[in-house]
C-alpha cells in the first residue's frame, strides 16, 4: 500500500471521526444519509408517479397514504420519485457552483494587483444584483428544462463563493510554505493545486454544503414557478402543480405539505451538518472549545465574560 | 464623504452592468432574437404590438453598438417599452402601481426580522445558556430551511382558510378606496401581516445567531468588563457598550440579504396575490411578456442597489473608524 492512499483513508476516517462526535452534524449526517437511500431506493418501491390512480384531491387514506393530487396521482410517489431528481440536480449545481468560485476566488487571491481588482469588481457587482429575478428572467428566455435552470443557478449562484475563497488564498498566500514553493521556483498552476488548494479542503467541503442548500431552494422556487420542465416530478413541479390545481383554495393541505416538509428537512440537514465542520474546523471555535476545557478543570462556569461562543451538546 | 462616493461609484458600476445584461438577455436566445420572439407570438400579437416590441429590444437593423447606445438611451429615459400582456400599456406604468407595494412588503419584512433578530441575539447571549439561547437558534434553523413561499402557503391555509383570522389576498380590502384614511390603513396592514410575517418567521434564525455570536465575543472584551465593573447598569452596557459594536457584522450582512429577501418575497407575493413586482412577474413569465420581466428585473435591481447605498451610509455612522479614514 503506497504512503498517499492509507494517509486519504485516515483523512476520510477523522472527517467521520469528527461527525460521530458532534452531535448537530451527527444528526445533519443521519437526516443526509436517509434522504440519499430514499432517492436511490425509493423510486423502485413506490408506483409510476404520473399514473392517474384515484379520484383527484382524496385526503390521505390507508390505499394512499398521502393522498391524491388535483389530477389523481400518489402523492407519495410524486414525493418520492422528486427526490432524486432535486437532490441530483441540487448537489450537481452545489459542486459546480464551489468549482466556478473557486476557480475565480483562487485566481483573484493568488495573482493579486489588476487581476484580483477587475475579478474582485466582478463577484462583487454580481452580489449586489439580485439573485431570483435574474435567474427567473434568464430561464424564462433559455429554453426550459433541468439543464436549463441548473446553468442559470450556477450563474447566478457563483460570486458568494469567490469572495469567500479568495480571502482563504491571500492569507494563504501570505504563509511560509508558499512563499518557500514561489521561491524555489514552482509553476503557479502546481502551487495552487499542490499547495493552496489541499489547505482549504474543509473550507470547500463546507462551501459544497453551503451552495448545495442555496442550489435546491432556489431550484425549489424556480419550479415552482413553472420555470422547469413542468411534464417531470420534481418537488419545485409537485408545489407548482399543487398551486396551479388550487390545493390552497380547496383545503387540500396534502398536496404540498409532504414536498416542503422534505425540502425544509434536506436544507435542515444540510445546516447542521456545516455548523459541526465548522466547530471542527474553526480556528476560533476550537480556541473556544479549548477554553471550555480550561473552564471544566477548573470546576467554573462560564461567565459573561468569557468569550466562549459554543456550549457544550 | 470619500467612502460614501466610492461606493456610490461601485454601485453605479453595477447598475450599469446589470443595464447590460439586460440587454444581451434577448440576444441569448437560440438563434436571431428578433425571429425567435416573433416566432413564439406568432397569430397572438397585432402589427403594431410586434413593432413595439421590436423598438423596445432595440432589434433594428442598426449595428449592436448601435442598438445598445439607443436602448441606454430609452432607459434612462425611464422608457422600459410596451408591455405585450398589457399592450398597450408602457411597461413602466405598470411597474409603478406594483413598486410601493413590493417596496412596503420586503422593507417591513426586513426590517422587523433584523430588529427582531438582533435583538434576540442580543437577549440570547447576555443570558447564556437560557432557553432563548438552546432551544430558539435549532428551531428557528429548521424554519428558515423551509421554502418562503411554502411557509407561506401553509400561514394562508392555516391562518387565512381555517381560522379565517386574516384575508385570503390582495393588498387592502377590495370595497376600499386608497387613501391616508384609518380604515384603509388598518385594511393594508391586515393583509401585510401574513406575508410579511412569513418571511420575517423565514430569516429571523440568521441575524439571530449572527447577532448572538459577535454578541458574545464583544460581551468578553476588556472594555466591556471595565463598563460593568465601574456599576453601569446592565442595560447600559448591553445596549450602549456591546450592542453598538456587535452589530457592525450584521450591518454588512444587511444589504446583501437584502437583495435575498428580495427575491424570496416575490414568491411570497404570489401566494398571497399580492399585487407587487412578484406577482406582475408571474404574470409577465406567463404570458410571456418579455418586456415586462425585464423592467422588473431592472428596477427591483436599482432599488437593491440604492437600499445598499442607504446601508453603507448607516454604516458609516454606526462605526466612526471609517469616517476617520476618510
Amino acid at each position: 500500500m503506497t504512503a498517499p492512499a492509507s494517509r486519504r483513508s485516515t483523512g476520510a476516517r477523522a472527517w467521520l471521526d469528527a461527525i460521530r462526535r458532534d452531535r448537530k452534524a451527527s444528526v445533519g449526517a443521519l437526516i443526509l444519509v436517509l434522504f440519499a437511500l430514499l432517492a436511490v431506493v425509493g423510486p423502485l418501491l413506490v408506483g409510476d408517479p404520473t399514473a392517474l390512480v384515484a379520484v383527484p384531491l382524496e385526503p390521505p387514506s390507508s390505499a394512499h397514504w398521502l393522498g391524491t393530487t388535483g389530477q389523481g396521482q400518489d402523492v407519495l410517489a410524486q414525493t418520492v420519485v422528486g427526490t432524486r431528481v432535486s437532490l441530483l440536480i441540487g448537489f450537481a449545481v452545489g459542486i459546480v457552483v464551489v468549482l466556478v468560485g473557486s476557480l475565480v476566488g483562487v485566481t483573484a487571491g493568488y495573482f493579486g494587483g489588476r487581476v484580483d481588482g477587475m475579478l474582485s469588481l466582478l463577484f462583487n457587482v454580481f452580489l449586489v444584483i439580485p439573485g431570483l429575478p435574474l435567474a427567473i428572467v434568464l430561464a424564462a428566455y433559455l429554453p426550459s428544462g433541468p439543464l436549463t435552470v441548473a446553468a442559470v443557478l450556477v450563474f447566478t449562484g457563483w460570486a458568494w463563493n469567490a469572495r469567500v475563497v479568495r480571502g482563504q488564498t491571500l492569507s494563504l498566500r501570505r504563509r511560509d510554505f508558499v512563499l518557500a514553493s514561489v521561491v524555489s521556483g514552482e509553476s503557479s498552476l502546481r502551487i495552487i493545486t499542490r499547495e493552496i488548494l489541499p489547505n482549504m479542503t474543509s473550507l470547500l467541503v463546507a462551501q459544497v454544503i453551503g451552495s448545495s442548500v442555496y442550489a435546491i431552494g432556489a431550484l425549489v422556487g424556480l419550479e415552482f414557478l413553472g420555470l422547469g420542465d413542468v411534464s417531470s416530478v420534481t418537488w419545485g413541479t409537485n408545489l407548482y402543480w399543487a398551486s396551479n390545481d388550487s390545493a390552497l383554495l380547496t383545503g387540500a393541505w396534502w398536496t404540498y405539505v409532504p414536498t416542503g416538509v422534505c425540502v425544509a428537512l434536506v436544507g435542515f440537514g444540510l445546516v447542521m451538518l456545516n455548523s459541526g465542520f465548522d466547530e471542527i474546523t474553526n480556528p476560533r471555535l476550537q480556541m473556544e472549545r479549548a477554553w471550555r476545557a480550561h473552564l471544566a478543570a477548573a470546576g467554573q462556569p462560564a461567565s459573561r465574560s468569557t468569550p466562549v461562543v459554543v456550549r457544550d451538546g | 464623504m470619500r467612502f460614501i462616493l466610492q461606493r456610490l461609484g461601485f454601485y453605479l458600476l453595477a447598475a450599469w452592468a446589470a443595464l447590460t445584461l439586460n440587454f444581451f438577455l434577448p440576444r441569448l436566445m437560440p438563434g436571431d432574437p428578433a425571429t425567435a420572439l416573433f416566432a413564439r407570438f406568432r397569430g397572438q400579437l397585432r402589427p403594431e404590438a410586434m413593432q413595439a416590441l421590436r423598438e423596445a429590444f432595440g432589434l433594428t437593423p442598426e449595428p449592436l453598438l448601435g442598438q445598445y447606445i439607443t436602448y441606454l438611451g430609452h432607459v434612462l429615459r425611464g422608457d422600459f417599452g410596451v408591455s405585450v400582456a398589457y399592450f398597450p400599456s408602457p411597461v413602466s406604468t405598470i411597474i409603478g402601481t406594483g413598486l410601493l407595494w413590493t417596496m412596503f412588503l420586503a422593507g417591513t419584512a426586513v426590517a422587523v426580522s433584523f430588529v427582531l433578530g438582533t435583538l434576540l441575539g442580543v437577549a440570547a447571549a447576555w443570558w447564556r445558556g437560557g432557553w432563548m439561547d438552546t432551544l430558539l437558534p435549532p428551531a428557528l434553523a429548521l424554519l428558515g430551511a423551509f421554502p418562503y413561499f411554502w411557509l407561506a402557503m401553509v400561514a394562508l391555509y392555516v391562518f387565512g382558510f381555517q381560522l379565517a383570522w386574516f384575508p385570503l389576498g390582495h393588498a387592502y380590502a377590495d370595497d376600499l378606496t386608497p387613501g391616508m384614511n384609518l380604515p384603509f390603513l388598518a385594511s393594508v396592514l391586515r393583509h401585510a401581516a401574513l406575508p410579511v410575517g412569513t418571511v420575517v418567521v423565514a430569516t429571523l434564525g440568521g441575524w439571530m445567531l449572527s447577532m448572538r455570536n459577535t454578541m458574545v465575543s464583544v460581551l468578553g472584551s476588556d472594555y466591556v468588563n471595565l463598563a460593568r465593573a465601574k456599576g453601569l447598569p446592565p442595560s447600559r452596557v448591553v445596549l450602549r457598550y456591546a450592542a453598538r459594536n456587535a452589530l457592525l457584522p450584521s450591518v454588512t450582512g444587511f444589504g446583501m440579504a437584502l437583495g435575498f429577501v428580495l427575491g424570496g418575497s416575490l414568491l411570497t407575493e404570489i401566494v398571497f396575490s399580492y399585487p407587487g413586482q412578484g406577482y406582475l412577474l408571474l404574470q409577465a413569465v406567463q404570458s410571456q411578456d418579455y418586456p415586462l420581466m425585464q423592467g422588473i428585473f431592472l428596477v427591483i435591481t436599482l432599488a437593491v442597489l440604492g437600499a445598499n447605498w442607504l446601508v453603507d451610509i448607516a454604516y458609516l455612522w454606526l462605526d466612526p473608524r471609517t469616517r476617520e479614514g476618510s
